[in-house]
C-alpha cells in the first residue's frame, strides 16, 4: 500500500477561507485530548487557556503586549514569504533591533529629550533591517540558502545580546546582575491608556497592518512582491529584478522586527536583559501563515497566538500544567495549518499494490511477438 | 440484448451527454463521442471548444457534471490519471513533463505506478522503442535529446502501461516533417494492433491524411461527426469555426531602409548546461518588414528571445540597437520605452502569470510603458484598476479572447486564448518593434490565422517584426525574409520569395549554405 498526495484540479473557495478555523478547531480538540491524558479536566484547562484570559482587564493589556510584536514581525514576513524570500530569522533581527535601539537610553543614559524615543525607532529598524541584509546579500549574490543563514544568525544574535548584557553594558549600579541600566522616562514607550500594560507597540503594529495591506493590495510594489513570489521568470520579464527583491523583502521584515524589538525593550520591559523574547520571531512565522499572509488577518491571527502565551501561564497558574503547553499549542495550531492549507490543494489517495504480473510485464507490444 | 451487446461491443469508449460547467461556461455541452477499437479517431476544434476539458474529463483530472463515459459497454466513473491509466487510457502531453538531468530510463521509471529496476524499464523501453520504431537510447540524458526524441519517451512510457486507447494532444506542434512522417507510421503500426488514438491536432492536412473519423467541436458542443477523408482542409477548418476560415494576407516585402532591429556579432555564452550557445548573430529587421526566423527547437531560440528581450544582457552597448538605440546594457523596462514589445514562447509563467488576472497580467508588461495611464498617486504607484480593466478589456475585444467571467485567472484560459491576449497586449500599444518567440504553439487554425494576421498588419503599418518560428507554414505565411538558426548560430537571412522548404530543411539540419565556405565560428565549435 502506498499513500500519495494528488493535486486536486479545482480547490475549494469556502475551504480556503474555512482552513484557518478548521485548524483552531482540531488544535482544541488535540488541546483536550492532551490535557485528558494528563488527567486534566479537558473543558476546564481549555477554559483557562483560552477563555479566562479575555475576563479581565490587566489580562486584555497583556494581550495586547503580546500581540504587538507578533504582528508586527509577521506583517513583515508576510511580504518576504509573498515574494518567496524564506526569512526564519525574525527572532535575530527582534533582538539586534532592540540592541541598536538600546543604544541611545544605555550608553547616553542621562539624556532626556522628546528626540529620544523617534531616535530609538529608527536606529531599531536600521538595525533590525541592516542584520536581515546579511542572508539577504548572502542570497542574492552567492545564491546561499537564506533559510539557513538566517535561522544561524538568531543564535548569533541571542549570544550578542547575552554578551553585551554581561558584559559592557551591565548596569554598574545593578549588583552584577545581567542586565543594562533601566531606561529613563524619556526612553520609555507610553502606554495607549494610563495605567495599563498595552504601550504604542500594538499601535504600529496595526498602522504597520494596515499600510502593508494597502502596498500588497493597490500599489505597484504589491504586485512586483506577487509577481516574483509567483514566478521569477514572468517577473523578468515585467523587468523586475528577484535580486533586489529579496534585499527589499528582507530588509522591510527585518525593519519590523526591530521595531518591534525596541518596542518591546521599552514598552514592557524597560531595559535589556539576556532573554528579551519568549519566541516571537518564530511564533510570528505561524501568525503570518494563520493570517494567510495577509496582513489584515496577520492582526487576528497575532491576538490568536498571544491568547497561547497568556494561557500557558495561565494554565500553569490554575491547573499546574508547565507553561510549555504553550509552546505545544502553538505548534499544534501550526501543524494544522499547514495541514488544512495541503489539503486544499491536495487530496490524499491510498494506493493498492499493482496486480500480479506489473504493468510493466505486460507492456511487451504484440508486435513483437507477431 | 444480444443486439445492444454486439452494438456496444464495437466501441471501446462511449460518451453520452457528457457536460462540464465551469461558472456560467458550459465547457462541454451534451457530448456525444464513440471510438472503436483500432482507429484513429480526430478531435477537431477551435481554443475554448472544450477539448482540453473533454480530454481532462477522459484522463480523470475533472470530473464531469453529467453524462456518461462508458469503457467496453460498461459506465465507468474515472476520477485520477491512475485509474485512466489501469482502465487502459493513456495520454501523451502537448508539454513534456520530463527531468533533463536524468535519462530516458530514469525519467519512464518516476511515472510509473510501481517500482521497477531500471535495467528492466531500459529493457522493456528499448523492445518497444524497435517494435514502433521509435529510436530511443535509454541510457541517454534527456538534456542531449531533440524535442522529437522526447515525444518519444512520452509515447514509450505511455506505451509501457498498455493501453489501450492513446490520447495525443497536439503531438506534431514540436516535430520536424520528418520526424511527423515518423510519428505517422508508429500511429499506424499501433492502430493495426487494434489499439484506438484520439488524435488532437490543428493540423487539419495531418488530420485528412491519418485519422479514420472525426469530431467537431464548437462552443462545448459536437457540431459534426465526419470521414476527414472525404472533407477539405477549407470544409474541416470551416467546422471548426462555424464559418470560413480567414487565410493570411500578406504583401510583398515593404521594407524600407529604416533599421529598426540591429543586431551585430552578438555572442552570448550559456547561462547553464542545457542551454545553447549564441555565435556571433547578425540581423536586421527593417520598417515595414516581417523577418522570420525558423529552425528546430532547442537551437538557441530562446536564448536569443532573451537577448533581444533584454532579459539577459548582452556583452556591450552597441550589440543591438533598438531604433538607432545601442541597448545591449539596457534591461527590458528600457526597451519597452523605446517602442518595442516582446511575446515570449512560454505563456504560463513567462508571459503571463497564470494565479493571477488577464487585468493584472496586462501590468505585467506595461506597468512602464503606460504609467501615465495605469498608475497614480506619483512615488507610491498606486494601480488604476479602473483603467487597467479597460485596457485589458479593449485588448480582449480586439484580439476576440473567449474566457469564462469577467476578468479569469490566465490560467483559466485555453492556450490559444491567452495567446492572442498576450500577443494583443503588445498589440495593443502598438510596438514599433515586435520580437514574438513561437506565436502560435499550441494554437488552433482560427486563433492562429488571427495572430498571424495581426503580425502581417502590424509590419504593415510601419513597425518591424521579428518572428521567431518552428512551424514553416506559419513562416511562408508571414514572412518577408527568413534566416535560420542552428546550434546558436544564425543563417544569413535571404527573401522569403526565393526561398525553398528544402533549403530551410536543410539549413535547419546544419548544412552549410551552398558556396559558403564554414563561417568563422567553426573553430569555436571543435572543442
Amino acid at each position: 500500500m502506498r499513500i500519495e498526495l494528488e493535486k486536486r484540479p479545482e480547490r475549494s473557495k469556502l475551504f480556503s477561507i474555512l482552513s484557518p478555523f478548521i485548524a483552531l478547531g482540531l488544535t482544541l480538540i488535540a488541546g483536550a485530548i492532551l490535557f485528558l491524558s494528563l488527567g486534566k479536566n479537558p473543558v476546564e484547562a481549555l477554559f483557562f487557556f483560552f477563555i479566562d484570559p479575555l475576563l479581565y482587564g490587566w489580562s486584555l493589556h497583556e494581550l495586547a503586549v503580546k500581540a504587538a510584536p507578533l504582528i508586527l514581525i509577521a506583517v513583515g514576513l508576510s511580504v518576504c514569504f509573498r515574494s518567496n524570500n524564506w526569512n526564519i530569522g525574525a527572532e535575530g533581527q527582534f533582538v539586534m533591533g532592540a540592541v541598536a535601539g538600546s543604544v541611545i537610553p544605555v550608553v547616553f543614559h542621562e539624556w532626556q529629550s522628546l528626540l529620544v524615543l523617534p531616535l530609538m525607532m529608527i536606529s531599531a529598524m536600521l538595525g533590525g533591517a541592516a542584520y536581515a541584509a546579511i542572508p539577504a546579500l548572502l542570497k542574492a549574490r552567492l545564491n546561499t540558502n537564506e533559510i539557513l543563514s538566517s535561522l544561524m544568525l538568531v543564535y548569533v544574535a541571542q549570544l550578542f545580546l547575552d554578551w553585551l548584557v554581561r558584559g559592557p553594558w551591565r548596569n554598574p549600579e545593578g549588583f552584577n546582575f545581567p542586565e543594562t541600566r533601566n531606561f529613563n522616562a524619556s526612553a520609555i514607550l507610553p502606554e495607549i491608556v494610563d495605567g495599563g500594560r498595552a504601550h504604542f507597540g500594538l499601535v504600529f503594529a496595526i498602522i504597520a497592518a494596515l499600510l502593508t495591506w494597502f502596498m500588497m493590495r493597490h500599489t505597484l510594489k504589491g504586485f512586483e512582491i506577487a509577481v516574483l513570489g509567483q514566478s521569477q521568470r514572468a517577473g523578468r520579464f515585467a523587468g523586475f529584478s528577484a535580486a533586489r527583491m529579496v534585499i527589499f523583502a528582507f530588509l522591510f521584515s527585518g525593519a519590523l522586527a526591530g521595531l518591534a524589538g525596541i518596542s518591546e525593550v521599552s514598552g514592557a520591559i524597560g531595559q535589556l536583559r539576556p532573554v528579551i523574547s519568549p519566541g516571537y520571531g518564530f511564533t510570528a512565522i505561524i501568525v503570518a501563515f494563520l493570517g494567510r499572509l495577509n496582513p489584515l488577518g496577520i492582526v487576528a491571527a497575532g491576538l490568536v497566538l498571544a491568547l497561547t502565551y497568556l494561557g500557558g501561564e495561565a494554565a500553569q497558574i490554575s491547573i499546574g500544567v508547565s507553561d510549555k503547553v504553550a509552546r505545544l499549542f502553538q505548534g499544534a495550531l501550526l501543524f494544522f495549518v499547514l495541514a488544512c492549507d495541503t489539503l486544499i490543494h491536495y487530496r490524499i489517495r491510498i494506493r493498492r499494490p499493482a496486480a500480479a504480473g506489473s504493468a510493466i510485464a505486460d507492456a511487451r507490444p504484440q508486435a513483437e511477438t507477431n | 440484448m444480444q443486439a445492444s451487446a454486439t452494438s456496444e461491443g464495437d466501441r471501446l469508449l462511449a460518451l453520452q451527454e457528457l457536460t462540464k460547467t465551469f461558472g456560467s461556461l458550459r465547457a462541454c455541452d451534451g457530448v456525444d463521442l464513440d471510438i472503436r477499437p483500432g482507429e484513429i479517431h480526430a478531435l477537431l476544434g477551435e481554443n475554448g471548444a472544450g477539448k482540453s476539458t473533454l480530454v481532462k474529463m477522459l484522463f480523470g483530472v475533472l470530473a464531469p457534471d453529467g453524462g456518461e463515459i462508458r469503457w467496453k459497454g460498461s459506465p465507468v466513473a474515472i476520477t485520477s490519471p491512475f485509474e485512466a491509466r489501469q482502465l487502459g487510457i493513456g495520454m501523451v502531453f502537448q508539454h513534456f513533463s520530463l527531468f533533463e538531468a536524468l535519462t530516458v530510463a530514469e525519467n519512464i521509471a518516476l511515472s510509473l505506478d510501481e517500482t521497477v529496476s531500471i535495467a528492466r524499464i531500459a529493457d522493456e523501453a528499448r523492445s518497444l522503442s524497435q517494435a514502433y520504431g521509435l529510436p530511443l537510447d535509454p541510457f541517454a540524458h534527456v538534456a542531449d535529446l531533440s524535442v522529437g526524441e522526447r515525444q518519444r519517451i512520452e509515447i514509450v512510457r505511455t506505451l509501457l502501461q498498455k493501453p489501450e486507447l492513446i490520447i495525443l494532444d497536439e503531438p506534431t506542434s514540436v516535430l520536424t516533417p520528418q520526424e511527423a512522417d515518423r510519428l505517422f507510421e508508429t500511429l499506424e503500426t499501433l492502430r493495426g494492433e487494434g489499439k484506438s488514438i484520439l488524435y488532437i491536432s490543428h493540423r487539419l492536412d495531418e488530420v485528412r491524411r491519418i485519422c479514420d473519423r472525426a469530431t467537431v467541436l464548437r462552443h462545448g458542443k459536437v457540431v459534426a461527426a465526419c470521414d476527414p477523408r472525404a472533407e477539405t482542409v477549407a470544409s474541416l477548418a470551416g467546422l471548426m469555426v462555424g464559418g470560413e476560415v480567414a487565410t493570411v494576407t500578406n504583401s510583398p516585402n515593404a521594407g524600407t531602409d529604416q533599421a529598426l532591429l540591429e543586431v551585430a556579432h552578438l555572442s552570448l555564452p550559456s547561462r547553464s548546461p542545457f542551454a545553447v550557445t549564441l555565435r556571433d548573430i547578425d540581423l536586421t529587421v527593417r520598417r515595414g518588414e516581417v523577418l522570420a526566423i525558423a529552425g528546430v527547437a532547442g537551437n538557441g531560440q530562446s536564448e536569443l528571445f532573451d537577448a533581444l528581450s533584454g532579459e539577459v544582457l548582452a556583452g556591450t552597448p552597441d550589440v543591438i540597437r533598438i531604433g538607432g538605440a545601442a541597448v545591449g546594457q539596457k534591461g527590458i523596462t528600457q526597451r519597452r520605452l523605446l517602442g518595442a514589445g516582446f511575446v515570449p514562447e512560454e505563456r504560463h509563467g513567462h508571459g503571463a502569470v497564470s494565479q493571477m488576472r488577464l487585468s493584472d497580467n496586462m501590468v505585467l508588461a506595461r506597468h512602464r510603458s503606460d504609467a501615465g495611464t495605469f498608475l497614480a498617486g506619483g512615488i507610491l504607484k498606486v494601480l488604476k484598476r479602473g483603467a487597467i480593466a479597460k485596457a485589458a478589456a479593449r485588448v480582449v475585444d480586439a484580439m476576440d479572447v473567449r474566457k469564462s467571467g469577467d476578468d479569469p485567472h490566465a490560467s483559466a484560459l485555453s492556450g490559444g486564448n491567452l495567446q492572442k491576449f498576450i500577443v494583443g497586449r503588445e498589440l495593443d500599444r502598438k510596438p514599433v518593434l515586435l520580437v514574438v518567440n513561437q506565436p502560435t504553439w499550441g494554437v488552433d487554425a482560427g486563433a492562429a490565422s488571427r495572430i498571424r494576421q495581426a503580425l502581417v498588419d502590424l509590419a504593415r503599418s510601419g513597425s518591424a517584426v521579428l518572428v521567431i518560428s518552428q512551424d514553416l507554414d506559419e513562416i511562408f505565411e508571414v514572412a518577408h525574409r527568413i534566416a535560420v538558426i542552428h546550434h546558436g548560430r544564425l543563417s544569413a537571412p535571404e527573401p522569403a520569395a526565393s526561398m525553398s522548404r528544402e533549403r530551410i530543411g536543410l539549413l535547419m539540419g546544419g548544412a552549410a549554405p551552398d558556396g559558403a565556405s564554414p563561417g568563422p565560428g567553426e573553430a569555436a565549435d571543435a572543442h
